[in-house]
């Protein structure tokens, strides 16, 4: 009950292989079938569609004058997405919390966090930049639109989650409001916190490549430079930085998933590593 | 009711109980516990035993009638722990004192203290998910103990639990009761487990629930497990299960 049992240095080398092996399986698969429609499905005058893998790697990865081109526009996006996200989990937190303190902001409220939530980005395009410009404003501006609906409602739901039986035993050791907020529902609020926030980040960063194709002003962000890359017809570079782009997806996921689990892992997952 | 010198730590009077549905839950009902009784009520499913705990809490007010009772340092074990899944066994004891402001040190002991009374010594600083049902329910006893309290209120703890289990959590609960000296009000489906922890047994009715019969159990405590097996335990667990099934219709 208290320990696991102990694995094996040879069991966890086999279950590493398990889950390892199966995705560099199919990323050799994948860079086959790209070798082969850079060589053989495009007409030499044609490739400069798809250059080969190693190509890609040579312009955009080796160069450095290319590579470090990439990666300051990467920054900016990054904390364009970074300021956005803040100040949507400022906002979120605060409407949330006042949301689940009484039923009547709950339902003032909800009907146009859903409308907030339905605007298509692009049709509020021109009047995000007659209010705040073309520049990284409204490129916060829109990280902050995209970003703040899956925190409220998570957040939300999770304040609500806390069963009613400790309700109960708050109420009768006649807990004040504060308490309760901070001794029970916060903290039970954590685990779907933490999922919307995984959420909140991915969109927040592609809030931030999105603004920047139309709120190009100042700083170039990594959206700029892919509409640059893509309109010199730069093969080599637009693919780097899409991969880029992609790895700052990912990075941001596995860092809010690493946040969670060194907040809450030790006693929410049903099952945890220590 | 016999005249008693004794004075009662937790008293019923004529309460009723009718939700804003209309629906009847308790009708008449009057009884004392007094320090050192240990009181059982059983009774059919939805007849209202539960509504009865959370009016004696104060979690729910009776449509009619009085509760005298010292509300402050009320024990109270609901039918799931409800621990703080957050909390480490000895942060979720020490919660209710928390709420009480007690001093920190003294939080501390009082929690270490019961949490060897009820047997979790060594899973102090475990979360909830790595602890079985019956310990659950332990660390949650545990917490209600931190206060000491003079009158202590059970809504259907054990009902989740596994028989043999059960068994040692009643052996338990009635060694506590001994050795606290509260005033227990234990609610259960289970007349076995009434019979061994109890001083008195009542019987509930079906919707409206009425106390229909009221049993003295007359065995010594501490008691024994073996005591299921005795013939006069039995006969007792028969006497309330015919009327139990007469309350039934």
């Amino acid at each position: 009950m208290t320990t696991a049992s102990p694995v094996s240095p040879r069991g966890r080398a086999a279950s590493t292989a398990r889950i390892v092996l199966p995705p560099m399986f199919l990323g050799v698969v994948i860079l086959g079938a790209w070798y082969s429609v850079s060589y053989f499905a495009l007409a030499e005058n044609k490739r400069f569609l798809l250059q080969p893998p190693h190509q890609v790697a040579k312009v955009g990865f080796l160069e450095w004058e290319t590579f470090s081109e990439i990666l300051l526009a990467l920054w900016s996006s990054t904390k364009v997405a970074a300021i956005g996200l803040v100040i949507a989990i400022s906002i979120g937190f605060v409407l949330a919390t006042i949301m689940s303190q009484t039923k009547l902001a709950e339902r003032a409220l909800f009907p146009y966090l859903v409308v907030l939530q339905a605007i298509p980005i692009l049709a509020i395009v021109p009047l995000i930049q007659f209010w705040f410009g073309s520049g990284q404003l409204s490129r916060v501006v829109v990280c902050v639109i995209i970003a703040l609906f899956p925190i409220i409602v998570n957040t939300l739901f999770g304040l609500q989650s806390a069963e009613r039986g400790m309700h109960d035993l708050f109420t009768l050791h006649h807990a004040n409001r504060i308490t309760r907020l901070r001794k029970l529902m916060f903290p039970a609020a954590l685990p779907a916190v933490f999922a919307g926030l995984r959420i909140s980040a991915g969109l927040s960063v592609i809030g931030a490549i999105v603004g920047d194709f139309f709120f190009g002003r100042g700083e170039k962000g990594i959206g700029q430079l892919l509409s640059k890359f893509a309109s010199r017809l730069d093969g080599e570079e637009l693919l780097a930085a899409v991969i880029m782009s992609s790895l700052l997806g990912v990075a941001v996921f596995l860092l809010f998933g690493w946040i969670q689990q060194a907040a809450i892992g030790k006693w929410y997952a049903a099952s945890s590593n220590d | 009711m016999k005249p008693d010198t004794k004075e009662a730590a937790l008293s019923f009077k004529e309460i009723e109980m009718t939700f804003p549905d209309g629906t009847e839950a308790l009708k008449d009902i009057s009884f004392d516990i007094k320090r050192e009784e240990f009181v059982t009520i059983v009774g059919p499913s939805g007849c209202g035993k539960s509504t009865l705990l959370k009016i004696a809490s104060g979690l729910l007010d009776a449509t009619g009638g009085t509760v005298a009772v010292d509300r402050d340092r009320l024990g109270y074990v609901f039918q799931d722990a409800t621990l703080l899944p957050w909390r480490t066994v000895i942060r979720n004891v020490e919660l209710l004192t928390e709420l009480h402001n007690v001093p920190k040190d003294e939080r501390r002991s009082l929690a270490l203290e019961t949490i060897e009374t009820v047997g979790l010594k060594g899973f102090e600083d475990h979360y909830p998910k790595s602890l079985s049902g019956g310990m659950k329910m332990r660390a949650s006893l545990a917490r209600s103990l931190t206060l000491k309290p003079p009158v202590f209120l059970f809504d259907e703890p054990f009902g989740a639990v596994d028989e043999i289990t059960r068994e040692h959590l009643n052996d338990e609960t009635q060694r506590l009761f001994k050795s606290e000296g509260f005033a227990g009000l234990f609610i259960t489906h289970s007349i076995p487990e009434a019979v061994f922890m109890s001083t008195r047994v009542l019987v509930m009715s079906a919707r409206p629930g009425r106390i229909v019969e009221e049993y003295e159990v007359p065995f010594d405590y501490p008691r024994h497990p073996d005591l299921r097996f005795e013939p006069e335990f039995a006969r007792l667990n028969g006497e309330i299960s015919k009327t139990l099934r007469g309350a039934h219709s």
